[in-house]
């Protein structure tokens, strides 16, 4: 088993406020895991910085034992990292299909055109194929955007909050659509997610954020019992 | 989904259009080729447009196309047209080439300004240089054609036709580019800078190539409007050109290569028509023309035509 | 020495006239995001309405030092009547919409303007000279300025300083610049953004008519006058950052003196120095000198 992402004392403080504070944490190859924590506490942050959007203050980045520290969003896409955003990114005049085309040109895919129309058929866009993005139901756009990340056939998927925004009853079918587009090609996900629940049916680890810190890192289960977590997190005191 | 009509939209006007070269009295042939020369520059800013960037400078390269070109007879003895249409192209890509390395970088009003404030600076040192004429400019004069001596008063018929022809490939080339990846990949980048250079493209580069093309473009249309008038003067470079421009690229659209030509044709019309009847309120005219559209129609007048074919 | 000092009081000349023009423009576009080309229209009716005004007021015998206080008058005239016109009845209907497509909306104005003031005062040239000529020359070494140069900067410096004291020391003008920082969050908060937009605009045409209108004397007002001074404006509010009042005071000094310094040593070369050093700024600083942070988008 390799580390394929390796992080090591990363620190990143927008004036006073300190949004990475000695940060270190390694990833495993095919792992899933899940980064939590409050609003604010970081993990946006650090996705920003592992793709290149933000450059670090003090500390490494390796991926694949290359330093990514220095280098810029489409570089890093170039090494293999694709990521999804929290607001959907997507070229909102053109059509699904287009966007879709778009990525493939990108990635100089052969026959683009059939790529296409199978990342539609996977994702389940094939009705929406040819509207604009910009008139997408939320559910649909978030489905998009992923869509999006994966055509370039990452090493490592970042997922930022994959269901915000998506009517609770549609979470779990995104979900299981995006897994299962990974699902048996070696890839990496780290996804940043509010829902407890899907932490827990989708991850096999999961790392806590709090004030630019990591408070607990491992098994979902004994992640989520942490009294640290459920006070900072999930909001719950423990109770004697 | 509708099929695509453009080739042969073009090649119809190209028919037409050479039928009046050959046979339209002087002063339609003279309107047609203005029109023509200005179109091609505007194809350019529609392709800027495509990429999300609108261009208040193009009048630059139009400048420099069109001084280029009258250069070569006034200095280097030279009245081929053939090769003065190659000067002016050549001639405003280079500088594109160069100019574009820097502007590439800005966005929104920023590009727009500076693009603006580049064409002032030719403008500048034209109304400076009294080796060019300063305001007043100079002519030019075209004898041959590729080698071919043309029989006096039938030149800038010939002009004309050639521009015909430059407006039917370079249309055409530009139609297939902007349905290609690029052509994609620049609406993209007008859409969402940010997730092209996540997806892994360059968006400087594309701004760049665009940028350059446009260019050329403008310096192939100063080429063409200096041939067709027989004289240049500073005003090519001056910003209120460059402010046409982009009013006729408004008006038109940027749904089609055709557009430019057809806004080109009707503003070389009503600005023929207005300078005899009402000098006094041409600018206005535009203005208030320019605010029905921004409010009313902001797809330009090609939507119109959209509108219809789509029934 | 002698002309390096002269290079650097034209300069500074210069300067002040670029100062008012620009603090409008960088005003009017760090509130409402909009870059206003009519400020060129603005300043020819300045000049024009001075030209009318203060000629009128010569005219009919009254005493010279009052036809000062005409320029003024006609610069705020034209601001309360064309600030609130272009305002409410033009510029309200297309907020919301791109910058760029902002900018050809003013861009029309200017058009529409263009011809208006040609329809209301014809196309011939307009002469004010006494107010310039009136008060003299001084003599610096042995060169003679008009003493009007000199109303000329210390004008600018009142305006400067009177803008500053508005924006940061009233009430009325932190809430301005609280919109300049956030225009969401101002409105969220319960700030009357549609009133400060109004102000706003309507301070700023003032100063481009106040441009306008001090220049008068020195010129003859004609049409076009408004048409080189936009890019100009442009170049010194780029410079300083849009939206930065300081930024336009030290943009103005930059370009004023640069130029100066162009005219007399390399005529030839004038226009391109100015945009050489807004070129050279803006490759340093891609944002011009003092701009506003910008918030974080992903």
């Amino acid at each position: 088993m390799s580390a394929v992402l390796v992080c090591d004392g990363l620190h990143k403080s927008f004036g006073a406020v300190s949004a990475a504070a000695d940060v270190s944490l390694s990833f495993e190859r095919e792992s899933v895991v899940s980064l939590i924590g409050a609003n604010g506490a970081g993990k946006t942050t650090f996705l920003n910085m592992v793709t290149g959007y933000l450059k670090p203050d003090r500390g490494s980045i390796r991926f694949e034992g290359r330093e990514l520290t220095g280098h810029t969003p489409r570089e890093i896409t170039g090494f293999g990292i694709c990521r999804s955003f929290q607001i959907p990114q997507l070229f909102h005049s053109l059509s699904v299909r287009d966007n879709l085309l778009v990525a493939e040109g990108i990635a100089a895919t052969e026959r683009a055109e059939e790529a296409t129309d199978e990342v539609l058929e996977r994702f389940g866009l094939t009705q929406y194929g040819g509207q604009p993005a910009a008139l997408l139901p939320e559910g649909v756009r978030k489905l998009l955007d992923v869509a999006l990340a994966l055509v370039a056939r990452p090493k490592v998927l970042l997922l930022d909050e994959p269901t915000s925004g998506v009517a609770a009853d549609e979470k779990y079918g995104v979900m299981d659509l995006v897994m299962g587009a990974v699902r048996g090609q070696g890839v990496t996900v780290l996804f940043v997610e509010h829902d407890m629940d899907i932490v827990q049916r989708y991850c096999g680890r999961v790392v806590a954020f709090y004030d630019g810190r990591v408070i607990a890192d491992g098994e979902p289960r004994k992640v989520l019992d942490d009294a640290e977590v459920r006070r900072y997190v999930i909001g719950e005191e423990a109770h004697a | 989904m509708s099929r695509d009509r453009t080739l042969p939209a073009l090649a119809i006007a190209c028919a037409l259009l050479l039928a009046a070269a050959a046979f339209a009295p002087q002063w339609l042939v003279f309107l047609l080729a203005l029109a023509l020369a200005k179109g091609l520059v505007v194809l350019g800013l529609v392709l800027l447009m495509r990429t999300g960037l609108v261009s208040f400078g193009q009048g630059l390269y139009f400048g420099l196309g069109a001084y280029a070109a009258a250069l070569l007879s006034h200095r280097a003895g030279l009245a081929d047209a053939a090769l003065m249409i190659v000067a002016g192209t050549v001639c405003a890509a280079a500088v594109a080439a160069i100019l574009g390395l820097l502007l590439a970088r800005y966005r929104e009003i920023f590009f727009a300004m500076l693009s603006l404030a580049f064409s002032m600076i030719l403008y500048g040192a034209l109304v400076k240089s009294s080796a060019l004429g300063s305001t007043d400019g100079f002519n030019l004069h075209a004898k041959a054609f590729a080698g071919m001596a043309l029989a006096a008063g039938l030149e800038r018929r010939v002009f004309f036709a050639v521009s015909v022809v430059a407006m039917f490939c370079v249309g055409w080339l530009l139609h297939r580019y902007l349905a290609s990846h690029w052509g994609r990949l620049s609406a993209a980048i007008r859409d969402n800078e940010l997730r092209v250079e996540y997806l892994g493209a360059s968006v400087y580069r594309v701004v760049y190539v665009n940028y350059v093309a446009a260019g050329a473009l403008a310096g192939m249309g100063g080429a063409f409007a200096a041939l067709a008038v027989g004289h240049v003067d500073p005003e090519t470079a001056y910003w209120t050109t460059s402010g046409e421009f982009v009013f006729i690229a408004i008006l038109g659209g940027t749904g089609n290569v055709l557009a430019p030509f057809l806004s080109a044709a009707i503003f070389e019309g009503l600005r023929t028509v207005a300078n005899q009847y009402a000098p006094n309120v041409w600018q206005m005219s535009l203005g208030l023309a320019m605010l029905a559209i921004i409010m009313f129609l902001p797809g330009g007048l090609w939507t119109l035509l959209r509108r219809r074919g789509a029934a | 020495m002698n002309n390096l000092l002269a290079v650097i009081f034209d300069g500074v000349v210069y300067s002040s006239w670029l100062f008012l023009m620009a603090a409008g423009l960088t005003l009017i576009y760090g509130v409402m995001r909009i870059l206003n080309i009519a400020h060129g229209s603005l300043y020819a009716l300045g000049g024009y309405t001075a030209a009318t005004l203060a000629g009128a007021w010569l005219a009919a015998g009254q005493a010279a030092i009052g036809s000062y206080a005409m320029l003024v008058a006609a610069a705020v005239l034209v601001g309360l009547v064309m600030g609130p016109l272009l305002e409410r009845g033009l510029l309200k209907w297309m907020y919301g919409k791109d910058e760029v497509v902002l900018l050809l909306v003013t861009y029309a104005a200017f058009l529409i303007l263009e011809d208006a003031i040609k329809l209301v005062w014809g196309v011939e040239s307009m002469l004010l000279p006494d107010p310039y000529s009136l008060p003299g020359n001084f003599h610096i070494g042995t060169l003679a300025y008009p003493v009007y140069n000199l109303l000329l900067i210390a004008m600018a410096i009142v305006v400067g300083l009177a803008l500053a004291w508005a924006l940061y020391r009233t009430r009325q003008g932190k809430l301005l610049l609280a919109v300049i920082h956030d225009r969401e969050m101002s409105a969220a908060m319960g700030i009357d953004v549609n009133r400060v937009y109004l102000v706003t605009f309507t301070v700023g045409s003032m100063l481009a008519a106040l441009g306008g209108a001090l220049t008068a004397p020195m010129i003859a007002v004609s049409p076009g006058i408004g048409v080189e001074v936009i890019v100009l404006s442009f170049a010194v509010v780029v410079v300083g950052g849009l939206g930065s009042l300081g930024g336009a005071a030290i943009g103005a000094l930059m370009v004023g003196i640069v130029r100066s310094a162009a005219v007399r040593y390399w005529p030839e070369a004038e226009l391109f120095t100015i945009y050489f050093v807004m070129a050279m700024v803006l490759i340093a600083r891609p944002k011009g000198l003092f701009s506003a942070p910008e918030a974080r988008k992903i």
